[in-house]
């Protein structure tokens, strides 16, 4: 669905894409505090409160750029396979998965030295999203499975053996409470800059979304996975090898996402733990649907909803209700995007 | 297995299967209608805090379930104004209506977290209640919601399979052209299909809340959307065999509880795995038979009659 | 009935469309109990009439009656529920649902609790009463095409229509299926039925028309009543002035195939069909150098799976696929296609092309490594290439940027044939390659096809316009349920045994 939308907007000035935006998030914001007032709560202070702890603050806008890593990664993972006209909806799992097989290569060899411990780190990251990524791309290549419905049942599954390893066999000692992992060694924490608490995941992030555009857009392979998405009869019919384009496009992606799940465990909270992710991997969705899997709108987009999240921890925070409150702005975000997309020649 | 591990798998699949039953119902309902509503986990989400609130305010649970119906009908009416009117992509509009679904469903439950409820009545008739095998179970000593499943999906295939309107509503989902040449208008069907699909939605996640948890807690239906979406493939698209697919499941489900409540050595975790990996399996299984049976116009959006 | 005054009548019907007059001043008559044959060339005007009639259209100007009653019909909701029904070229049925369900939905007296064995009954009385015999509880995809039209017209006859719109409905049957509706059409009107019969076939016109009125250029020409209509008289009305001798005569001779080796051959291949596809058969054939092989056979006999089969795209469960005389049979598509295998559809932006991507990506799909250059592609070297495949075959370059969907049909086809083209194929599969399109382009990709074989491709041309198989096969073949039945070669078919083989209703022919 994001070929298509693509395709009938690549020629749209950038100005009036971006004001188009600008007002349907106006509109949605509107609404949202309509449904905040209903609740009894003050939208204005909510609003306020975030912009506060977000943009106003050298501070808050470095924090924007950590919480912008995840959605990044998480967001190219749902854009790559989407060119191929597949549904990823499994960033969330995939992320859990990268940050477990991380954990595991941390936890095998904590004496390794540092050279050698974070990209190796990073690579297990990697394959632990892509492998998890590969199980529904398989389904989906033999044609047994739909891979939306097997990446969102895999979502379930993901956070359960994080569960049953810090439970059981990684629970660090006098963590009784809430469980996690012991703490990562210094050579396995990802290095920071300027004094915040961006870490290297962040470049690593910019790189992923690079190398994505230029994979699509400037190579032969990239020419293969665009005509699946846009016509898989006719690719399959042409001799392009189909699936496995399909499992390698999935299981790529899946590995952004297991990227930004190392991230999390070795660039902020340096173990692993159970609220590793509040629903990182369903905002990158949003993110890649919202920017047609444009590489700029999804940096647009994902520092857009970097702030809109942080709102629901300001929720959170000054007016108790429960960050998953946020989640009916970008609900309301997706439907009004939904509603005006053209009558016809839209998504198929 | 012994027979009162047995009988407690029974009860509890009968009791956490009837929700479920109820979903995948409504889901039925609306992919015969050619629409696939991936939101249905946000439905099950809101009847279930819809159901609870109302049930924890009114302390009427009865009030609870009607106020849960009438929640997941208006639900899909707006996803019926995105697809359908707007003919908006409908697994976009699906995933957006599930997250819909979770930020409602935790704003309307957020002032009832830990509230104490009288749930929906259970009764058992008195000669079943008299056997001696069932009075160490909870089986047979059901609400009204699980008394009444299997003739909800006898009535559900009743009006798909013996109504002029089941036949409008399946013959939008297999063709929307034939269907608005036979002088039917398809957009009507597929809201009213909606309607039904939503209110039976509703009514699944409030049993959820009002008879099997008792409690509210935010993303308590864990995945269950998406295994009624799956069931619906394993049955075929037909309610009766969803009776069979929503057994499995509420067995699967009810084992896990049997076994973890009975110090089973294997992590619960793991177990809780078992609903999610099952559907997989299945959906794996049917795979190959599920594009025969599908409702051929579903997912597609209709333009007009040309 | 009263045979004096009209069912149906029509009264200078006047539609035009834009420049283009469709109808001027046509008056029609249809009566109670008599075929009447409305007979013209593609572009006479004859479907506008029809779509006036049923309500599709309305008319500019003009009036109809019914039973001598002016009636205007707004849309064909009204057409129907004045009793006048239409059997179209595309049938309006549902596959999955049952001979019984697909007519209760068009029932407008169906009660909202209906009982199916009811109009199950009525099926099998209407049925045994007109010669249309059909299962009520049969699925609709398992019928062949002939039970297709027996459930459209049983459908409008449970529907209690009285005047029966039919265009051009042999087009799908085989002859002698065609032979078996005239007979339904009989037993109608001895019922008092009027029906009105859309069709530019001269013989099938003659057998069965009461009265025929010629339309050419959007005007009657002129009609004749029972037993007046001639030939000779019927082709100068629909033709006018115009020469037969300057349309291309099917029966010509073409140059004789040079006997050479062959560049494709199956030896008792098969291949299993799920669902909808058809099961192949332990087909026996070969294809060589500069010859057309043509396929008849009607729809869903394997044809599409033949194809499929040859370009790689369908695994064989026995037997052998041959290549240039090497063992194909576990070769891919993309392996297929670097030896030197074409592929021209049916309908290019389906099978063939990418909408969304511009001409010049979708110039290198399908091109194997030919294009490579390290990771990317030699833009450069392909557009040579192309433009060099585009000029031998005499079409103009089109630009290369815009997207292939914003491309008109003709275009489209010439740059997915230009790029097929191009690196002289040895083998070359049409599936249907002129089906939906206008007369130019259709006599331009069969001469390209003609061209390909004189420059030494095997070609497999797949069609079921048995005018267009006789006019190009070298040799023929019959296909039925997926096994070969006939196997003619050039001048020694004729058209009613081949109708026959492709309807089962005759063993096994190697002429």
């Amino acid at each position: 669905m994001a070929e298509s939308r693509l395709a009938a907007r690549k020629d749209a000035p950038a100005l009036r894409v971006v004001l188009r935006y600008a007002a349907i998030c106006a509109v949605a914001l509107a609404l949202f505090a309509a449904v905040l007032l209903v609740a009894g709560k003050d939208p204005l202070k909510a609003y306020a409160d975030t912009f506060r702890s977000t943009l106003s603050s050298a501070y808050g806008l470095s924090e924007l750029l950590v919480r912008m890593t995840p959605l990044l990664l998480t967001a190219v993972a749902v854009a790559l396979p989407s060119r191929l006209g597949l549904i990823n909806v499994g960033g969330e799992g995939q992320l859990y998965m990268g940050a477990w097989l991380a954990t595991a290569g941390v936890l095998l060899f904590p004496a390794w030295p540092r050279w050698l411990l974070l990209p190796f780190a990073a690579l297990l990251g990697f394959l632990g999203g892509a492998l998890w990524a590969a199980i529904p791309g398989v389904l989906r290549a033999a044609r047994l499975v739909n891979e939306t419905i097997a990446t969102l049942l895999l979502n379930y599954v993901a956070p359960l053996i994080i569960s049953y390893s810090i439970f059981g066999p990684w629970r660090a000692e006098g963590s009784s409470a809430y469980p996690q992992s012991p703490a990562f060694p210094e050579a396995a924490q990802l290095p920071t800059f300027f004094d915040t608490r961006i870490h290297a995941g962040f470049l690593l992030a910019l790189v992923a979304l690079l190398a994505y555009w230029l994979l699509l857009e400037k190579t032969r392979w990239g020419v293969d996975m665009r005509a699946i998405g846009g016509n898989p009869e006719a690719a399959q019919r042409l001799g392009i090898p189909v699936a496995t384009w399909v499992v390698v496009a999935l299981a790529i992606g899946g590995g952004f996402a297991g990227l930004a799940g190392m991230g999390e465990v070795m660039g902020v909270h340096g173990r692993l733990r159970q609220s590793l992710s509040p629903g990182f991997g369903f905002t990158g969705f949003l993110i890649s649907w919202l920017a047609g899997g444009r590489p700029l709108g999804i940096l647009f987009m994902a520092f857009l909803l970097a702030i809109i999240t942080s709102a629901g921890d300001t929720l959170q925070i000054t007016q108790g209700l429960p960050y998953a409150v946020v989640n009916i702005l970008l609900a309301l975000i997706l439907f009004l995007v939904l509603a005006r997309q053209p009558l016809r020649g839209g998504a198929k | 297995m012994s027979t009162t591990l047995m009988l407690g798998v029974l009860a509890g699949a009968i009791l956490s299967g009837t929700s479920l039953l109820y979903a995948t119902l409504g889901e039925t309902i609306v992919e015969r209608s050619g629409l696939v509503n991936l939101g249905l986990e946000g439905i099950l989400l809101i009847g279930a805090s819809v159901g609870f609130s109302v049930t924890a305010v009114t302390g009427n649970a009865w009030l609870g379930l009607g106020a849960a119906a009438a929640a997941g009908c208006l639900a899909n009416l707006l996803f019926g104004w995105l697809v359908v009117t707007r003919k908006a992509n409908q697994l976009a509009s699906g995933l957006a209506l599930m997250f819909f679904g979770f930020g409602v469903s935790a704003l309307v439950g957020a002032p009832h977290v830990g509230a104490v409820i009288v749930g929906l009545p259970k009764w058992r008739p008195a000669w079943l209640g008299a056997q001696s095998w069932v009075q160490a179970t909870t089986l047979f000593n059901y609400d009204l919601l699980t008394w009444l499943a299997i003739p909800a999906a006898l009535l559900v295939w009743w009006c798909l399979f013996r109504t002029r309107w089941g036949l409008g509503v399946r013959a939008v989902g297999e063709s929307p052209g034939a269907a608005f040449a036979s002088g039917r208008n398809p957009a009507a069907l597929q809201f009213q299909a909606l309607s039904a699909g939503g209110l039976l939605g509703g009514l699944a996640g409030a049993h959820l809340s009002l008879s099997l948890t008792l409690t509210w807690a935010e993303y308590m239906t864990a995945g269950r959307g998406f295994i009624a979406i799956a069931l619906v493939i394993f049955s075929k698209w037909n309610p009766l065999r969803a009776v069979a697919g929503a057994l499995l499941f509420g067995g699967a489900e009810a084992l896990q509880l049997q076994l973890q409540a009975r110090g089973s050595l294997i992590s619960p975790f793991l177990l809780d795995m078992t609903p999610y990996l099952l559907t997989l399996l299945v959906l794996l299984a049917w795979g190959g038979a599920r594009r025969l049976a599908a409702p051929a116009s579903l997912g597609r959006t209709f333009y007009g009659s040309d | 009935m009263n045979p004096v005054v009209p069912l149906l009548e029509v009264r200078a019907i006047t539609k035009r469309y834009g420049a283009v007059t469709a109808n001027e001043g046509v008056d029609l008559s249809l009566r109670g109990g008599e075929v009447h044959a409305l007979l013209g060339e593609n572009g006479a005007g004859k479907s506008t009439l029809s779509k006036v009639i049923y309500g599709f259209t309305r008319p500019d100007s003009g009036e109809l009656f019914l039973e001598g009653q002016p009636v205007v019909f707004p849309s064909p909701r009204e057409a129907r529920a004045a009793g006048i029904g239409m059997v179209f070229q595309n049938f309006m049925l549902i596959p999955a649902l049952s001979v019984a369900e697909n007519i209760a939905l068009f029932l407008a007296d169906l009660p909202p609790v209906f009982r199916l064995k009811a109009v199950g009954r009525q099926i099998r009385e209407f049925g045994e009463r007109f010669g249309l015999v059909v299962d009520p509880s049969a699925t609709v995809r398992q019928l062949a095409v002939g039970d297709l039209q027996k459930v459209e017209i049983l459908k409008l006859l449970l529907g209690r229509a009285r005047v029966l719109i039919f265009d051009e409905p042999t087009k799908v049957l085989a002859p002698h299926e065609a032979t078996a509706l005239f007979q339904v059409f009989a037993a109608l009107k001895a019922e008092g039925y009027a029906i009105l019969f859309i069709t530019h076939k001269l013989r099938e016109v003659l057998a069965c028309a009461d009265r025929i009125t010629v339309m050419r250029q959007g005007r009657v020409q002129g009609g004749f009543g029972p037993g007046e209509a001639t030939v000779e008289a019927l082709v100068s009305m629909m033709f006018g002035e115009q020469d037969l001798a300057g349309r291309p005569d099917p029966e010509a001779p073409t140059s004789p195939p040079p006997s050479s080796r062959p560049t494709l051959e199956l030896r008792g291949a098969s291949s299993p069909g799920t669902g909808s596809e058809t099961a192949l058969k332990g087909l026996d054939l070969s294809i060589r150098a500069g010859e057309i092989v043509g396929v008849a056979g009607v729809s869903g006999s394997g044809q599409k799976e033949l194809g499929d089969l040859i370009l790689g795209l369908r695994p064989l469960s026995a037997g052998s696929k041959w290549f240039c005389g090497v063992d194909a049979s576990h070769w891919s598509i993309a392996r297929m296609r670097e030896g030197g295998v074409a592929f021209v559809p049916e309908d290019p932006l389906v099978m063939a092309a990418v909408p969304g991507m511009s001409v010049r990506e979708n110039l290198v799909l399908g091109t194997g490594r030919r294009y490579w250059m390290d990771v990317r592609i030699d833009w450069r070297r392909l557009e040579a290439a192309m433009g060099q495949s585009f000029r031998a075959l005499a079409f103009p370059v089109p630009r290369l940027d815009p997207p292939m969907g914003a491309l008109s049909g003709g275009t489209l086809q010439r740059v997915v044939i230009a790029r097929e083209m191009a690196h002289a194929p040895t083998l070359v599969v049409a599936l249907y390659p002129t089906r939906g399109l206008d007369v130019r382009s259709t006599t331009s990709v069969r001469d390209l096809l003609r061209r390909a074989r004189d420059g030494g491709s095997g070609i497999l041309l797949i069609s079921e316009d048995l005018e267009e198989l006789a006019e190009m096969s070298d040799r023929l073949l019959v296909l039925y349920g997926g096994a070969l039945v006939g196997d003619f070669p050039r001048g020694q078919w004729q058209v009613e045994e081949v109708g026959h083989l492709m309807t089962g209703s005759k063993e096994t022919v190697h002429g």
